[in-house]
């Protein structure tokens, strides 16, 4: 069956390459280097002297309670914070040693490199071919063939390809739920970015489909860096290499994801991570 | 212990049902009323106009005859006065509902503009008619042309071309947006693309039923002083011109009875002109839906 069982999954990985993990880990590299990061919406301290490296190649997950902060901070790497129009941020966030809250740094050109998945599935009312499209086409791909080219890459990348593929032309709405989210990584994928930012991408969807995308995530992370954003613990547990816990805007602790479910230093990750709160 | 006693619900019963029954009727006639004004109007325009719509009378030009007037310059002249308006008025308010919905930022200017653009669309016509003549006839010298009509018709119905075209875009969801832009899209690409796309719909009823405001309106036109009688054909936007409503206007006003019938055939043109435009308007927007 394809439900595979997401701990044996995540034991087996650790199997095959036990000694690989930790080499690479000293070997990685950093995308994201967060600095003295606050942010305020309006008057609202929302995120407090955030201190955060990311590295190359990884499921970085975030969690903590609602209103903690934690998708402010995701979005805030891709700015996309700044829909909010009453948002104002100090501090350093380095992509790639340069300093993407400097005005100077076109958003677009961020947003290229940084690809986004959001909470509820979105895609555009187009067909399947035009949502994978989009992007490619936005920067100026209009050659036919490879645009054909990209969207079968994109959607064998988001492992939907087989579903899809006799429907290209059929409205995305058409999808389910957990397809519809498949598709919009699909065209995160198409713009071919180096980071994907994941919003919680797996609340709005069934277990089966939840247990698709992390399987996705796993995949992924062999190509791109990945920061996820989620409410589930469990899910942070089965995928994720680091975690970070934030409350009420700051980062409590950050560490190896093991750690932090087995042996968390502070005494409220260890209480939330319990399910004490939150 | 309960509140409610069998007894006293049974008793209450009959006045609450016949309550219902009465104010059911109630909004049946009141949607009925208007229905039944349309159809008084409808038959005794067609009644006493039908003798005369025929070929002649779209190909004649008018007449002091009642059997030889035509409406030919004035359904020439609206279609030029149409020509005019929609593009005028369809690029200037979706551009300010654009850059209302998408670009303004909040604030107290922001705030004046929509209150203003909401209260214009409050305002008597022939004040539009005023405006029209003291700029575009008297000081930008267009004369009673097609185009001072066109840009004195299209003022008149921007603000509900703008009001409409707000609602179609603030109606298109917020994820779609962030989608676009979480792809590195600029805010124009994202506007034309998906945006606007999926505000077409609205934007097009709404800018086709301004259409046929302006195609029906009268006081600006006399205010103007668009003649009525006209045996030409506009040959430019710089023409003179006469459009319909001015013409059935005219016809109405004339002491002889035939001339009441040629107004009832002039309105019956109108009507269909406007059928015509809003089966476009359908026609357009149901074409855009099944794109998506």
């Amino acid at each position: 069956m394809m439900v595979n069982n997401p701990i044996n999954n995540k034991f087996s990985q650790e199997d095959e390459q036990p000694n690989l993990k930790i080499v690479s880990n000293e070997a990685k590299k950093t995308v994201y280097q967060t600095q003295n990061l606050d942010l305020w919406y309006g008057d609202t301290h929302a995120l407090k002297g955030i201190q955060l490296d990311i590295n190359e190649n990884e499921v970085t997950a975030i969690i903590g309670p609602s209103g903690c902060g934690k998708s402010t901070y995701l979005k805030t790497l891709n700015r996309m914070v700044e829909l909010v129009p009453s948002v104002r941020t100090t501090g350093e966030i380095l992509y790639r040693e340069r300093n993407i809250l400097d005005k100077e740094y076109a958003v677009e050109e961020l947003r290229t490199k940084v690809g986004m998945v959001f909470q509820k599935p979105n895609p555009f009312p187009k067909s399947i071919y035009d949502n994978i499209a989009y992007g490619p086409r936005i920067h100026g791909i209009k050659n036919r063939r490879i645009l054909d080219e990209i969207v079968e890459k994109s959607l064998r990348g988001a492992a939907i390809w087989d579903e899809v593929k006799d429907r290209l032309h059929e409205n995305a709405y058409g999808l389910s739920g957990g397809q519809q989210q498949r598709i919009c990584i699909a065209r995160c994928l198409a713009i071919e970015p180096d980071v994907i930012l994941m919003d919680e991408p797996t609340s709005a969807l069934d277990p089966i489909s939840t247990l698709k995308v992390e399987e996705l995530v796993q995949e992924l992370k062999k190509n791109y860096s990945i920061i996820i954003v989620t409410h589930n613990m469990q899910q942070a547990a089965r995928i994720s290499d680091k975690t970070a816990f934030f409350l009420n805007g700051e980062v409590i602790e950050y560490a190896a994801t093991d750690k932090i479910f087995s042996n968390p230093s502070d005494k409220r990750t260890e209480d939330y991570v319990s399910g004490r709160f939150g | 212990m309960n509140y409610l006693h069998e007894d006293r619900v049974k008793k209450r019963m009959a006045s609450r049902l016949i309550k219902n029954k009465l104010l059911k009727s109630f909004f049946l006639g009141a949607t009925l009323l208007s229905l039944v004004v349309l159809a008084i109007l409808m038959y005794r325009m067609i009644s006493q106009g039908h003798a005369y719509l025929n070929w002649d009378f779209l190909t004649n030009f008018s007449s002091r005859f009642p059997q030889n007037a035509g409406i030919k310059a004035a359904l020439i002249g609206s279609l030029w006065l149409l020509a005019v308006v929609a593009p005028v008025s369809l690029l200037f308010g979706v551009g300010a509902a654009v850059y209302l919905e998408e670009y303004a930022k909040k604030s107290k200017l922001t705030t004046f503009i929509q209150m203003n653009i909401s209260n214009l669309a409050g305002v008597p016509s022939i004040v539009f008619g005023l405006l029209g003549l003291t700029i575009f006839v008297r000081m930008l010298s267009l004369g009673k042309s097609v185009l001072a009509a066109g840009f004195t018709m299209s003022l008149l119905i921007l603000p509900v071309i703008i009001v409409a075209s707000q609602e179609a875009i603030r109606a298109v969801p917020k994820d779609l947006r962030e989608a676009s832009y979480g792809m590195g899209a600029t805010k124009w690409q994202t506007i034309v693309k998906i945006v606007l796309p999926s505000a077409i719909p609205g934007i097009l009823t709404g800018g086709i039923l301004a259409l046929s405001r302006a195609i029906g309106e009268t006081a600006p036109l006399v205010v103007l002083g668009i003649p009525v009688i006209i045996h030409f054909l506009p040959e430019g936007l710089l023409s003179e011109f006469t459009a319909l409503p001015m013409q059935i206007f005219d016809w109405a006003k004339r002491p002889q009875e035939e001339f009441q019938y040629v107004a009832a055939a002039g309105i019956l043109v109108l009507m269909i002109v406007l059928v015509i435009m809003n089966s476009v308007a359908i026609i357009i927007r149901n074409k855009f839906s099944k794109r998506y």
